[in-house]
């Protein structure tokens, strides 16, 4: 029990000993300040700038600001389309992995490009490594790093009050890429590697297995059967199996994973290199390796909470921002926690099996790994389903149903709850601008956050950036639920085959990415729709923001006076907590009644 | 209309980036890991295949299946062996997790299953809650390991059918254990494959 405790409570207390730092110099590097990288990092910043033809010093507008995101995301969404495509055609694949087809390139391509990562193929027979490479881990990279300069773009707004721009779109992009992103990833993927993460660019091996066993031929191992491998022949009992085969091999996949692992965690992507993710033992083979990979998901987005204090000159703001969304991801947690632990009936038995948690880890341990436990997956399920991160340690379509649930409500709630790198900020100061509406309506004031008026302008803009998940979701999954033909994507029926098709659209809604696997996601329907979903999801949510901080920026700063509501204290992180779940629970209460809910009352009656 | 304009007269400079970027993180960042990699760290990057007098065994991150009352048992594995087939078409063993949910009455028949097989197998063990780890399936599927007591559990069966000390057995355990990371993140966990090496080794096999 105490080792349990202290276990949770030293992944936090890493998590916010190494945010906090990381928050100031994100802070230095995107204002443009002198960094301790500079020396490396400034010559190459000066050399990509000129071979762009980019001024760093001109000042966009939010409009300007916006069409170079949704210039660049455009392109990047053609280029690894075509080559998911092509790469059959392509160098770099030992394996001859074949073409994507048009709609699962579509639905994986608009997947990366919206930091979502959502996967409807496995990584290890579907992708050669340049298309993981070329393609993927370069989206990985830039896709945290736009997200990461709309959210500066915003912070501008809130600070400038001359109405002269937002900053430079390309220079936030090649600044947050060249100091925060590709030095993190790189001792990161070395640290991987010393623990066991495979990179190379080898063909799959294949290794002798100490037993050989038989299949039948559906694919089911012969239990008790007699092989005789100079033969070639099975027998179970002296009487002879037709027509089984003798597997005497085990693959041994390779690829350049420790490179794309790491930036999958610290960019808040989660796209696995391989089929099941970071639950795979050549993704994260040690519990060492699952420290560091657990702590990347949340480390950025919880280090922009701090960089926000600090360059709206109120650090108290930043922790407010922290804070609400910590007491989120902290009730999560324990739900999550507490259910996983004490397991179900159809594991118990009645007592036939060992739940308990002496010389084991006990709980639910269905679709867990043993070096990671009940403690280490729970921690994993609550932080990538609060950033937008998506990848997986264990699968979450068998976790308990309410373990499940508050999976799905986390990226629910709009992920707010510290969200994807820079997105999930900008997406909670959305919900504060309507937190200070809403208060401001309650005592008779007008609306004011960070000393600016907030006006119907402001309000329509964030109205539409919070509800643009909720929308995605329920249309999506409500539309899905109607057509014939997707129920037989489902691996579970009743409510928790409703659950499986509910999360995939929450997932693509919070461009979170990660999956009730059991759901068979490739097909032509549930790749296009899916991948629409995920445009909606992403590119409404910027622009709004990007027209909140283009009128902010304009407006002078009024002082603060008795009527002003403080933003940076216990009753407005309460305030905006509640604002938050208010939201999230009414928009979804009627989906998860008829899903997880349904199953959890179904069990306990 | 203008928004419009504009946004096609950004494209070049969105297509350079993309080139820039491209060269920069998708061949350059990979190519210096994989260079630090396989200098560095060559039996790791290359998936911790392990050698017995010159031969490949098996990856020690990999499960692989045992059933010989003799030898340790790990997790459950639902068996593929569609998805990879090697340089002559052999078909070879991989895994994948059930993403069953733990409520549903099919699991709940599928564990009954399991522990009716455990109990045939390990009578030592008599009515014995069985650890959980041996009637579940892993997230990945081919989890290489399994929890202290799950091994524990197994001792008596090994022994009865290899004729080994029990001393023998439980130091093979032992040493084919790995604990959590300083002490605290993780679980402690026994590497079944390596068990089931060592096991040969000892019976001379």
């Amino acid at each position: 029990m105490p080792q349990v405790i202290l276990q949770y409570m030293l992944y936090l207390a890493v998590l916010l000993g190494l945010a906090y730092p990381l928050g100031g110099y994100v802070a230095r590097v995107m204002n443009g300040e002198r960094c301790p990288l500079d020396r490396v990092a400034s010559p190459v910043e000066h050399g990509i700038c000129r071979v762009l033809s980019v001024d760093p010093d001109e000042e966009m507008d939010w409009k300007r600001y916006l069409v170079c995101v949704l210039a660049f995301s455009a392109v990047s969404l053609v280029v690894v389309m075509a080559i998911l495509m092509c790469q059959g055609g392509l160098p770099g694949n030992p394996d001859h992995v074949g073409g994507m087809g048009a709609a699962l390139a579509f639905n994986t391509a608009v997947s990366f490009v919206t930091n979502t990562n959502w996967q409807a193929y496995a990584g290890e027979t579907a992708l050669s490594w340049f298309s993981q490479a070329v393609g993927l881990t370069v989206q990985n990279f830039v896709t945290p790093a736009v997200a990461i300069g709309v959210l500066f773009a915003l912070i501008r707004g809130f600070v400038r009050t001359d109405g002269e721009g937002l900053g430079n779109f390309w220079n936030d992009l090649i600044r947050s890429v060249l100091h925060v992103l590709l030095p993190l990833s790189l001792v990161m993927a070395v640290l991987l590697m010393a623990g066991g993460v495979v990179q190379g660019t080898g063909a799959t091996r294949y290794v002798t297995l100490r037993e050989p066993i038989a299949v039948d031929a559906s694919g089911d191992v012969i239990a008790n059967a007699d092989i005789d491998e100079a033969a070639g022949t099975v027998s179970v009992d002296g009487v002879t199996v037709d027509d089984a085969t003798i597997v005497t091999e085990e693959a041994v996949p390779q690829g350049l994973a420790a490179s794309q692992v790491a930036i999958k965690q610290l960019g808040t992507n989660g796209g696995g290199y391989f089929g099941t993710n970071s639950a795979y033992p050549l993704e994260n083979p040690t519990p060492f390796t699952n420290l560091l990979e657990v702590i990347a998901i949340l480390l950025i987005p919880c280090a922009l909470c701090f960089s926000f204090g600090i360059c709206v000159g109120n650090k108290r703001q930043g922790w407010a921002m922290c804070a609400a969304m910590g007491v989120c991801l902290l009730v999560a947690l324990a739900v999550i926690a507490v259910s996983e632990q004490c397991g179900t009936a159809a594991l118990s038995q009645g007592g036939s099996v060992d739940l308990s948690w002496s010389g084991q880890a006990g709980g639910n341990m269905e679709g867990k790994e043993a070096r990671f436990g009940i403690v280490s997956s729970s921690v994993w399920a609550a932080f990538t389903t609060a950033a937008s991160n998506g990848s997986v340690n264990c699968m979450h379509d068998s976790l308990t149903p309410l373990g499940g649930m508050m999976c799905m409500l986390l990226i629910q709630l709009g992920e707010v709850v510290f969200g994807g790198a820079g997105c999930g900020l900008y997406g909670m100061l959305g919900f504060a601008i309507l937190t200070v509406f809403i208060a401001g309506l309650m005592v008779g004031r007008t609306p004011e956050f960070l000393g600016k008026k907030v006006e119907p302008y402001e309000m329509r803009w964030s109205v539409l950036a919070c509800l643009a998940t909720p929308m995605a979701i329920l249309v999506g999954s409500g539309i899905a639920a109607l057509v014939p033909g997707v129920a037989d994507s489902l691996t579970n029926s009743g409510a928790h085959g409703f659950s499986e098709l509910l999360y995939a659209f929450s997932s693509a809604g919070g461009n979170n990415g990660s999956a009730f696997a059991g759901l068979s996601a490739d097909t032509a329907f549930l790749d296009v729709s899916l991948g629409l979903v995920m445009l909606f999801a992403r590119f409404l949510p910027m622009a709004s923001v990007l027209a909140i901080g283009g009128s902010l920026s304009c407006k002078r700063k009024v002082a603060a006076s008795a009527g002003t509501l403080r933003t940076d204290g216990p009753m407005f992180v309460f305030l905006l907590v509640f604002i938050v779940i208010l939201i999230g629970a009414l928009s979804f209460f009627p989906a998860l009644s008829l899903g997880p809910i349904a199953e959890f009352l179904g069990v306990a009656a | 209309m203008q928004l419009i304009r504009s946004f096609v007269k950004v494209l070049p400079r969105a297509l350079a980036a993309l080139a820039v970027f491209t060269i920069l993180l998708g061949v350059g960042y990979p190519a210096v890991v994989t260079l630090v990699g396989q200098v560095a760290f060559p039996y790791q990057a290359n998936g911790s295949v392990m050698e017995v007098d010159g031969k490949s065994v098996g990856s020690e991150l990999l499960a692989q299946w045992s059933s010989a009352d003799g030898r340790m048992w790990g997790r459950v594995m639902d068996v593929d062996t569609t998805s990879f087939t090697d340089e002559e078409g052999a078909p070879a063993l991989y895994a994948a997790p059930s993403n069953l949910s733990p409520t549903s009455d099919r699991y709940s028949e599928l564990v009954a299953e399991r522990v009716a097989r455990l109990r045939e197998a390990d009578v030592e063990q008599g009515d014995a809650a069985i650890p959980v780890d041996l009637v579940t399936c892993s997230g990945s599927g081919i989890d290489p390991g399994i929890s202290p007591a799950a091994a524990e559990y197994q001792v008596p069966r090994i022994v009865r059918a290899t004729g080994l000390p029990t001393e023998k057995v439980e130091g093979i355990v032992s040493d084919c254990t790995s604990g959590r990371f300083l002490g605290v993140f993780g679980e402690p966990t026994v590497n079944v494959l390596k068990v089931n090496l060592a096991l040969d080794e000892a019976l001379g096999e």
